[in-house]
């Protein structure tokens, strides 16, 4: 077998991480699984993918930056869409989970963010039809790099985007105080009430956080694959399974997670073949639950 | 005239057997509070379990036992009461959200294996040449329709009747007490989990058998009918008919069964061909807005169950000085 299988799994693992991020967040500060994450992911990719059209339209053919096979218009895109992300999760957040929320059954909420997550992903059948479409239909070359492993230069750059990423969500979160603030919620909810701490604002930052990184793993996914209305719903069992396997609340366990199961999914690949990939996270989670429910660095509940 | 009777029986047909499975999750959500995203892969359970067990003999896949359809309808109960119980004892001593993701994942599981195990489904092309209870009469669609709306109106009601007077024996007091204060049916001495896999297993054997059924009237089963979407309409059905209510189980199902087909009838009026597939998603847009708008103003459906009140902290004075000021 190639070793090839780990630069795949790195990627798919860096996309899934990303994604787990976000789920890992709300499901530890506002306690429910958002079904409608995959979702969000979608969306954030159709609006980049809109905007760097539009930026295409305006100032007409932009030469992508040196190897890779994108250019700066990409890059602004992103931004935006990251923006634009963020502000659908507080708006889902607004007009719906909040009042759920505010009710106080838990599950009603997850059930809510199914039927967003249905409207949402129908909403863009609707608007941009389910056939897939591309950020860029050029083929690069794949550069050897020794014991027969091959990467293009884009996949290095999106490889080195997600570290810079995870480590920026991991030092807001360990230092800084809105960070502190959001493990205090996510530890003992009553109790950061009762020091001050603003719930309303943490569970913005939530939002955006989870939003915007969503937005990535998705155009990550979109320059390597393909954009299409099910993009992100397929993401979400890997998603979750890697959430739960690093346990609850952890982000760097959300990104190691991520990356055991995308590693995992590319060896399947390899051995029993491509077909019976999406089954390899539901047998890491069906493993977690059994063996392990707190996972890799959760805290028990209390 | 005759044709519009023919429409009618078809269309309860496909109603009651969505009623079926919408029966099956109320025991699950509405009765014991258990929540299962992924209905559509039991309802697949039971539809290739009893395919396989009662197809004539095929050569290129395993099986076609040509059982009778009776044994294919227990068949289906059983693995799929079985498949319910292993999901249910994996993930119910964890928290409830848990159960959710785990269900999920069953669904997309039972739709790989259903699409890529050839051996076993058949693949994307799926089983055909499954007996129909009234074969024979096909030629006369009438009377065709007509029986199939009679076994399947008998199946409906027979599981109508044992989920009411489950509900309302001791195993289904014990299942609400569950459900609406953990703690104090445990210190009565009920084991929570035991309970919970049992709701659970009886609600998945329901929705295999509907599964059935509905294999058995259409004479072939492939892995698109089990999308996601399935289970998404039958979260529509139940919540619209308010969870806890067989009576609300039931006609939720048909309502809702009745604004599908009406608005999908209506928009292949209103569109042209090539228009219909964008149509469609747009049918699936307001099916997800009315389910959030429902939870958001009216969470108890049509026929609820009473409403839930926390027992104590500040919301449930707020509750009861509302409750006392309505009546």
């Amino acid at each position: 077998m190639s070793l090839q299988f780990v630069v795949d799994g790195l990627l798919t693992g860096s996309m899934i991480g990303l994604g787990a991020i976000g789920v890992t967040l709300t499901y530890s500060i506002l306690r429910f699984s958002n079904f409608a994450h995959g979702d969000f992911m979608a969306w954030g990719t159709y609006a980049t993918l809109a905007v760097v059209s539009a930026i295409g339209a305006m100032v007409g053919k932009v030469a992508p930056i040196a190897p890779l096979s994108f250019g700066w218009p990409l890059l602004v895109a992103l931004i935006v869409g990251m923006a634009f992300t963020a502000l659908l999760a507080l708006l889902l957040d607004k007009v719906l989970f909040s009042r759920l929320r505010s009710q106080g059954q838990a599950i009603i909420v997850v059930m809510a963010s199914f039927g967003a997550s249905m409207a949402l992903r129908s909403l863009l059948e609707f608007t941009f039809s389910s056939r897939p479409t591309y950020f860029s239909r050029a083929i690069q070359i794949a550069m050897p790099v020794g014991f027969g492993i091959r990467i293009t230069p884009d996949q290095i750059a999106l490889l080195l985007l997600t570290a810079v990423l995870v480590l920026g969500v991991h030092l807001l979160m360990t230092r800084t105080q809105t960070g502190r603030s959001m493990q205090a919620l996510s530890q003992n909810a009553a109790l950061a009430r009762i020091v001050g701490i603003d719930v309303a604002s943490v569970v913005r930052v939530t939002w955006v956080i989870g939003g915007a990184l969503a937005c990535v793993a998705g155009v990550m996914i979109g320059i390597l694959v393909q954009v299409r209305p099910f993009m992100g719903f397929d993401m979400l069992l890997p998603m979750f399974a890697a959430a739960i396997l690093g346990g609850i609340g952890s982000i760097p366990g959300a990104v190691l997670g991520g990356l055991i199961i995308g590693l995992a999914e590319a060896g399947a690949v390899q051995l029993i073949g491509a077909e019976w990939r999406a089954a390899v996270s539901f047998i890491i989670l069906m493993a977690v639950l059994f063996v392990r429910p707190i996972g890799l660095f959760g805290v028990r509940e209390r | 005239m005759i044709d519009l009777i023919g429409y009618g029986a078809f269309f309860l047909t496909t109603a009651l057997i969505f009623s079926l499975v919408t029966l099956g999750l109320n025991l699950q959500w509405g009765l014991t509070g258990l929540f299962n995203v992924g209905l559509a892969g039991f309802v697949a359970i039971g539809a290739y379990t009893s395919a396989l067990l009662t197809t004539p003999d095929d050569p290129v896949r395993l099986g076609g036992f040509g059982l009778p359809i009776l044994v294919g309808w227990a068949g289906a109960m059983a693995i799929g009461g079985i498949a319910a119980a292993l999901t249910g004892m994996a993930t119910l001593r964890l928290r409830s959200d848990y159960l959710a993701i785990t269900t999920f994942g069953v669904a997309v599981v039972v739709q790989l294996v259903a699409l890529n195990a050839q051996k076993l489904t058949g693949g994307p092309f799926g089983i055909g040449f499954i007996p129909r209870p009234f074969g024979g009469l096909a030629e006369t669609p009438l009377l065709f329709n007509l029986s199939n709306l009679a076994v399947v109106s008998v199946v409906t009601l027979i599981a109508y009747l044992a989920l009411e007077h489950l509900s309302r024996s001791p195993w289904g007091r014990v299942l609400k007490a569950l459900r609406e204060d953990e703690r104090a049916a445990i210190s009565l001495g009920k084991s929570a989990r035991f309970y919970r896999v049992q709701a659970f297993a009886v609600g998945g054997a329901i929705m295999a058998l509907a599964g059935a059924l509905q294999a058995h009237f259409t004479g072939f089963i492939a892995p698109d009918n089990y999308l996601p979407i399935l289970t998404f309409q039958v979260w529509v059905m139940l919540i619209v008919g308010g969870s806890g209510s067989n009576p609300g189980a039931v006609i939720g199902s048909i309502l809702v069964w009745a604004i599908w087909a009406g608005s999908g009838t209506l928009t292949s009026v209103l569109f042209p061909p090539e228009q219909q597939a964008r149509a469609a998603s747009l049918q699936i847009v307001a099916i997800g807005v009315m389910l959030c708008v429902i939870l958001l103003l009216r969470p108890n459906g049509l026929f609820g169950d009473r409403p839930k009140r926390p027992r104590f902290g500040k919301r449930s004075k707020a509750v009861a000085a509302k409750s006392s000021s309505n009546s």
